[in-house]
């Protein structure tokens, strides 16, 4: 059972710490740097709460190592809002949009669009939708967060996100 | 569940990472994308002693042109084949096939070697790379071989990979440009493991089949071929094609199981359907009014 060093950053600061080998990502997130906006619930790769963003793609934290994010650029929910806490364009439409309603699958369908939309990205409605597709939600129904999905695609370029 | 303990090595060169394989053989996994070994090492259904982490090498990452071949190496990202040009011209198939690999979230870590290496019966790029006669290039500190992914797939999760061999590379063959490929499946979701899909190229010369390829997934214990639709294919043009008698032909070379998800005769039904409506669709067959 090796110990590794890591090094990465988390939502703008500078993390270092040692870890154990089997240590995930989505663990090392949320215990140990005290992330709770990493929900962690199927822990197999499946139900996609632990999404985060590392080095600009939406990934599945329980599905990656912390010794392999060492070096990497990671960002979670609790790094989307602006220090004023003026909300994210995604939370904001989340918001809006009635995106969410117990709240477990959120920062993980957050992270997703947040992920496919920086940069003034337009992916098409589309590819959205199929991207959402890779959460569980038990209380939407999804029509909610198909809502945030479309409204995202037709925000105008480069505005928000 | 929490993975059982191990050891973790990040090698960043092939050889260092093949003297790893080779003094764990057996007992050591390859890390490539994790989307399938990581969840098998969190259900403990995998246990070993030690991971061997390829994702720093970066001789294992990316595409390039060989003589007549595109080679993709094995730690490319399958988000990165989907969106490489130099793949979507040459192997329009494999682009094709990822597009229903998994969401954006898998593919952003996912590898070509990795499914390649996993052979999961119900997976695209298997399937596609059997139908298209690609080639593995395996590694070992006892010297480097190529092996037909024709030969490659023995049975369920089984290849003929040694366990102290990587897959370095897949070379996918070039096909005549006149060639049309078809991918094709049936899943419940996006991204769901597909019931069943269809891989089908068909070079064309003068309007009429000169070499096809045929392959399928979620239809049998491992990536299935029909070799014998295959050849009833060659020679035939759009007017002449009774696609609904080699299609028959092509589901019995199949061998669908029944699960929870779909029965083998629906498997059946739906891969003939399939396989009449989009290869006559390929070869222009202008359907009945």
């Amino acid at each position: 059972m090796s110990r590794h060093q890591v090094e990465l950053t988390v939502n703008g600061g500078t993390i270092t710490a040692e870890v154990e080998a089997r240590r995930t990502l989505a663990d090392f997130l949320r215990i140990d740097a005290g992330l709770t906006g990493v929900h962690i619930g199927c822990e197999h790769g499946v139900c996609g709460a632990c999404t985060v963003i590392v080095d600009g793609d939406p990934v599945r934290s329980c599905l990656m190592l912390a010794v392999q994010a060492h070096g990497a650029t990671v960002t979670t929910a609790e790094g989307l809002a602006a220090a004023d806490g003026t909300l994210h364009p995604v939370q904001q439409a989340m918001r809006e949009e009635y995106g969410l309603q117990c709240g477990f699958c959120t920062p993980g369908v957050v992270m997703t669009l947040a992920a496919l939309t920086a940069d003034g990205a337009r992916p098409s409605e589309a590819e959205l939708h199929e991207a959402v597709s890779g959460h569980l939600c038990r209380c939407t129904g999804y029509q909610g967060i198909q809502r945030v999905a479309t409204r995202l695609a037709r925000a105008p370029q480069g505005e928000g996100a | 569940m929490k993975p059982a303990p191990f050891d973790y090595v990040a090698p960043t060169s092939v050889e260092e990472a093949l003297e790893h394989l080779a003094r764990g053989a057996g007992d050591a996994n390859v890390l490539a994308g994790g989307q399938t070994l990581v969840p098998l090492l969190a259900l403990r259904m995998a246990t070993p002693s030690l991971l061997i982490d390829v994702n720093r090498i970066p001789e294992l990452a990316g595409v390039s042109r060989v003589t007549g071949a595109t080679r993709i190496g094995a730690a490319t990202r399958q988000k990165a084949v989907l969106k490489d040009p130099t793949v979507a011209a040459q192997v329009p198939a494999l682009t094709k096939a990822l597009s229903f690999v998994g969401h954006p979230q898998t593919r952003a870590r996912g590898t070509l070697g990795g499914s390649i290496a996993l052979g999961e019966p119900a997976a695209e790029s298997p399937a596609t790379a059997l139908a298209l006669g690609a080639v593995v290039e395996a590694r070992s500190t006892r010297g480097a071989r190529e092996i037909q992914v024709e030969d490659f797939y023995l049975g369920p999760y089984t290849t003929t990979l040694e366990p102290d061999e990587l897959i370095a590379a897949v070379r996918f063959p070039d096909w005549p440009a006149s060639t049309v490929t078809v991918v094709h499946e049936v899943s419940r979701r996006p991204g769901d493991f597909a019931l069943v899909g269809l891989v089908c190229a068909l070079a064309l010369d003068g309007g009429r089949v000169s070499r096809a390829g045929v392959g399928w997934f979620g239809m049998g214990p491992q990536p299935m071929r029909s070799r014998r639709a295959e050849q009833a294919l060659v020679g035939l043009s759009a007017s002449a094609a009774d696609l609904a008698e080699i299609a028959d032909m092509a589901v019995s070379e199949t061998e669908p199981l029944d699960d929870a998800q779909a029965d083998a005769s629906y498997r059946r039904k739906v891969g003939g359907r399939i396989f009449q409506r989009l290869v006559g669709e390929a070869l222009g067959v202008r359907r009945a009014a």
